[in-house]
């Protein structure tokens, strides 16, 4: 059998100026499945995420080689147009980034407004919302300030406003470590939610969030993918004793 | 092996092992005791294995106590999660050991009340292997040896023979001469109590492999196969 993968690593390098941020990285995302990405920090965790939608490419001196392909198609193809790939691969950041001048309606259609999309914006904002779980919590006031929220709602915001856009991959990266622990139910259900639609890769130091939410966990270590495998695996039994002795905490 | 960051998590583990310990080496000791209660026809050496039993029942509630206490505060994962939920397997096993050595004990205060039968051969070597297979297994435990622990589960198959061929020699006793029934019945259960702890040694031997490769070597073919993503 064919697996059915909706993103694929293939020898993924990445560097900044001098710095070889990852080494010869290769991994698969069957669809509709959740990939927990864990490890220290500087092991190269948010660069890899960074490749998947070519913000990586946006830093100065950046550099990368190597294949991402999302449904087979290679994502560094000179005719991909990266606004057109971040259409289809969403992300979301560790701080709510809501815009702060815009209301929480604006803000969800924000993306599409951006790309010149028009339609019915009213339903579009009460979906995506309702798919981010926080449209209970603000349908009487649409027109308030996005700053009026609290943070776990601004993140809920932001993942609304990734939805709208309909896209088949979300990126997440620490989405709940600037948020309670209600804030965090709330988004890691949303995380149980969403992958009935779509495919989530999530970086997380919080080893914790990794294997309540992820089918697949993969760990990174100054820049190499060490060990991936079904999560249960990782978590129970890793094969790696690099994997082990982070998962255990044992450090240095 | 590399000690956790946190120091007092090392501490942690190392408490409960060394509770677990003490629990399969006072147990280990009920057994010869209540051995040498039969075989020297002393009831002193009986009540005293009787009276020990208190001691094992707590250091049973102090080990759940100390497993519940590191899943909770420390969330454990991997080889941590694995010893841990072995811990909380095998004092079970260990606190029923003991409780089959008080078993023993009071059968020995019964026979010891009643003129000696003639010897039976195969009940000292029965009772030799079995204290063999809970020591083995308590040492594969302590050392993370799964060699160790397959050995015990191997060996398993000659306590059954032993106790097989006891049980057909008390019974031709009990054929022989009707007085022999009550003693050889009470010989008959000291065997099967016997029997019963070698095969908890054989369950502590299969969570001690569990403990160090992370597979499930009981009841083969009965888990739900899972299938791992490719790397």
């Amino acid at each position: 059998m064919i697996a059915d993968n909706k993103i694929e690593v293939r020898g993924l390098d990445a560097w900044f100026r001098g710095t070889h941020a990852l080494r010869d990285v290769s991994l698969s995302v069957p669809r509709n499945t959740v990939l927990a990405i864990i490890g220290p920090s500087g092991c190269g965790k948010s660069t890899f995420v960074r490749c998947i939608n070519r913000m990586h490419e946006l830093v100065p001196g950046a550099r990368q080689a190597g294949k991402v392909l999302v449904d087979g198609q290679d994502l560094h193809a000179r005719r991909v147009d990266p606004v057109d790939l971040r259409r289809r691969v969403g992300m979301v950041f560790q701080r709510p980034n809501p815009f702060p001048t815009l209301s929480i309606q604006d803000n969800v259609v924000a993306g599409l407004k951006l790309n010149g999309i028009r339609g019915n914006s009213a339903e579009l904002v009460e979906k995506s919302l309702r798919q981010a779980a926080l449209w209970d919590e603000v349908k009487d006031r649409l027109q308030h300030s996005a700053l009026s929220l609290s943070g776990g709602q601004q993140q809920r915001l932001c993942i609304a406003r990734a939805l709208a856009i309909g896209p088949e991959v979300l990126l997440m990266d620490e989405p709940a470590s600037a948020l309670d622990p209600i804030a965090t139910a709330k988004i890691e259900e949303l995380i149980h939610e969403l992958r009935a639609s779509l495919t989530i890769v999530i970086v997380t130091h919080n080893m914790q969030q990794a294997a309540r939410v992820s089918d697949a966990t993969a760990f990174f270590y100054l820049g190499e993918l060490v060990e991936h495998g079904s999560t249960e695996q990782i978590f129970t039994n890793p094969k790696e004793p690099r994997t082990e002795d982070y998962v255990t905490g044992k450090f240095g | 092996m590399k000690a956790h960051t946190d120091k007092t998590y090392d501490a942690q583990l190392d408490d409960l092992r060394n509770k677990l310990l003490s629990l399969g080496g006072k147990v280990e000791t009920g057994i010869a005791t209540s051995m040498r209660a039969l075989q020297e026809r002393d009831s002193k050496l009986a009540e005293q294995v009787i009276a020990s039993d208190r001691e094992v029942n707590r250091l049973e509630v102090e080990i759940d106590e100390a497993c519940r206490r590191l899943l909770v505060l420390r969330q454990p994962a991997a080889s941590d999660l694995r010893f841990i939920t072995t811990a909380l397997k095998i004092v079970v096993d260990l606190e029923r050991i003991g409780d089959l050595a008080v078993n023993v004990a009071e059968r020995a205060i019964d026979l010891n009340q009643s003129p000696p039968l003639r010897p039976v051969h195969d009940l000292t070597k029965l009772a030799q292997l079995c204290q063999q297979q809970v020591r083995a297994a308590l040492d594969a435990f302590v050392d993370g040896d799964p060699t160790g622990a397959e050995a015990v589960i191997q060996h398993d198959e000659l306590v059954d023979s032993i106790y097989h061929n006891l049980f057909n020699e008390l019974l031709a006793l009990m054929m022989e001469d009707p007085r022999n029934i009550r003693r050889a019945n009470s010989l008959l259960f000291v065997a099967k109590h016997l029997e019963r702890l070698a095969d908890h040694a054989t369950n502590v031997a299969e969570m001690v492999i569990y403990m160090v490769r992370g597979t499930d070597v009981r009841h083969p073919g009965s888990r739900a196969s899972k299938s791992v993503p490719p790397a």
